[in-house]
């Protein structure tokens, strides 16, 4: 619905009227203007594909909701053209410290970012309305692009091609009729709602505060995360850099609290204080309570109707594996759709969205789960074990790499993917199938920048016959690109279009690269 | 060269971190205190160095 009360606006835009058919046609109908569904409808539209997307609100929300965006994430926004702009405006960071107690001096610290000579660093923080705007900004470039705001979705009849929805907007409502749905409408899915799914995981009992607050303050670009601080006995906190002087403050609340009251100033500011001084001057830009849970959809693709983001899958915040997963989802997917529609892949692919799409969640719910149960014990044992780590984590290195205050976003590997050819040759580290390229200087610019959206074979020295609808990128023996990818002269790496390794040989022959393109676009598909 | 080793000697902390917490679901405290007990003196024998063993006892008791 068009202007919902008590959602802040950053941008205004206003409602889309209906299409002047009450029974409307589109190949692909995108549900939800998020960062998800922008990402992929801006994938889908550079590849030249018609997107019709469909969005509750007709303006985008003031919320920062998520802030800390990852690198694999900006591999992503460089490849739609929306890096630049995210790393101008926002925080660099590759550090997290962890305190424990009122001790100044850090018990833990770890950097994000173990490889350097990378384009992109490990994160940036930055508010989630302007990776929206930045998408945003190359949707409305492109004319096959149509986003409708305001336009709300009542119903939704799957059909064997494709589905129905039943969609309102503030000046009438009309059927649309798509190939391909793909609901990216966030945690209460309005999609999965309708047709009757749900996730299946664990719900956690505790209550954080976020409270990102406008101040003058000094402090370097890191993530910085208290147990038990004095300002918060018992309990956690974090402490983030956002643009334009916002900071986020994030405290654990417990369980048992009343949460409509938490949010109310008189009872955030006590929390803001007690952290950094009573005198402090800072304005309120967004108080929000929540509670989480690790869950998923059992599958994220039903006949023409796909999950991604949110809609298929919830993690806890402390990891940043929320947004940074859906992002990942639309990675995967936009390549896949694409192919579908043009006729040059079976819909099988699509499946193997599923599969990947899962692995990627599986992941991030593993580890989501694993920090917040060092972040919350249920029992004693759980708790004198933490309290026992921190203590160790002090004087003893060995205790450092069980301190988890969140273990943060990185690309997860499709090790079982069928769309992987296995590793014949012997090789030593490089990038496995199944895995992302590793960035690397060239000499005039960057590894993944040369990678583009579609297959691409890199090859140690060059000159080698490829497919048709596959790139030739040579890399310079004994460069950093190529020893990164563990490539010697004569070597080479089929790259899908998201940037993760299809196949790899040592002395590769016309029919192995045509064999493993076949097999990385589902040909050849053997699912279970 | 202390006896006892304090830097990292292990990989894949995360579970078996997960797998210790584990360990203790649905029991009592009591019983969870009888558990690390045991863990304590399984580990012990298979360590079997006496001088190791106390090292590791005064730097646990210290904290």
């Amino acid at each position: 619905m068009a202007n919902v009360t008590g959602i802040p606006v950053y941008k205004k835009i206003g409602a889309t009227p209906v299409p002047v058919t009450a029974h409307d046609q589109a190949r692909v109908v995108i549900v939800g203007a998020g960062p998800v569904g922008l990402a992929l409808a801006l994938d889908l539209g550079r590849r030249g594909q018609p997107v019709t997307v469909l969005n509750r609100l007709d303006f985008v929300a003031h919320c920062s909701k998520a802030i800390c965006f990852s690198k694999r994430s900006l591999d992503i926004l460089d490849r739609l053209g929306a890096g630049d702009a995210a790393v101008e405006k926002g925080v660099t960071w590759n550090v997290g410290k962890v305190f424990w107690g009122a001790s100044e001096s850090p018990i833990y610290q770890f950097d994000t970012l173990p490889v350097k000579d990378q384009k992109r660093p490990g994160f940036i923080n930055i508010q989630q309305y302007y990776i929206e705007e930045y998408l945003l900004d190359g949707c409305r470039a492109l004319p096959n692009i149509d986003i409708r705001w305001g336009h709300t979705v009542d119903a939704v009849t799957a059909l064997n091609d494709g589905a129905e929805l039943t969609v309102t907007a503030v000046d009438g409502s009309y059927k649309l009729r798509a190939d391909w749905i793909v609901a990216c409408d966030g945690a209460r899915s309005t999609v999965r709602d309708k047709l009757g799914l749900d996730f299946e995981g664990r719900v956690f009992e505790d209550n954080f505060l976020i409270a990102d607050i406008r101040m003058k303050h000094e402090m370097p670009a890191e993530r910085w995360f208290w147990f038990d601080p004095p300002f918060n006995p018992g309990r956690s906190a974090l402490m983030h850099k956002q643009p334009d002087d916002v900071w986020r403050l994030d405290f654990q609340l417990g369980w048992n609290i009343d949460r409509e009251a938490a949010t109310r100033l008189e009872n955030v500011e006590p929390f803001i204080r007690a952290m950094l001084g009573e005198n402090l001057e800072f304005e309120r830009e967004w108080y929000s309570v929540y509670s989480f849970q690790c869950r998923r959809m059992a599958r994220f693709v039903h006949g023409h109707v796909i999950f991604a983001g949110d809609a298929a899958h919830l993690v806890s915040p402390f990891g940043a594996r929320g947004c940074n997963g859906g992002l990942a989802d639309a990675d995967n997917l936009g390549w896949k759709l694409d192919l579908v529609l043009n006729g040059e892949a079976d819909e099988s692919l699509i499946e193997t969205y599923n599969l990947e799409a899962v692995a990627t969640a599986d992941e991030n719910i593993l580890n989501s789960t694993r920090s917040t149960d060092f972040l919350t014990p249920k029992s004693k044992a759980s708790q004198a074990l933490r309290d026992a780590v921190l203590e160790l984590a002090k004087e003893h290195a060995f205790a450092r790499p069980f301190v988890n205050s969140g273990r943060l976003s990185t690309a997860v590997s499709y090790a079982e993917s069928p769309l992987s050819t296995p590793d014949e040759d012997a090789w030593e580290g490089g990038v496995a199938p199944g895995m992302p390229v590793l960035d690397a200087p060239l000499a005039d610019g960057w590894l993944l920048d040369e990678l583009g959206n579609h297959f691409v074979l890199l090859a140690c020295g060059g000159d080698q016959p490829v497919p048709p609808s596959v790139r030739l990128v040579a890399l310079e023996p004994n460069g950093l690109a190529a020893q990164r990818l563990g490539l010697m002269p004569g070597a080479s790496v089929l790259v899908r279009p998201d940037q993760y390794v299809a196949a790899r040989w040592q002395q590769p022959t016309p029919t192995a690269v045509e064999t493993a393109l076949r097999r990385a676009k589902g040909e050849t598909l053997c699912l279970q | 060269m202390p006896a006892v080793n304090l830097g990292t000697n292990l990989s894949d902390h995360d579970a078996l971190y997960e797998a210790l917490v584990r360990l203790h679901d649905g029991l009592s405290d009591e019983e969870s205190l009888r558990l690390w007990a045991r863990l304590t003196l399984i580990l012990m024998n298979h360590i079997g160095d006496r001088d190791v063993l106390l090292a590791a006892m005064e730097k646990a008791r210290k904290g």
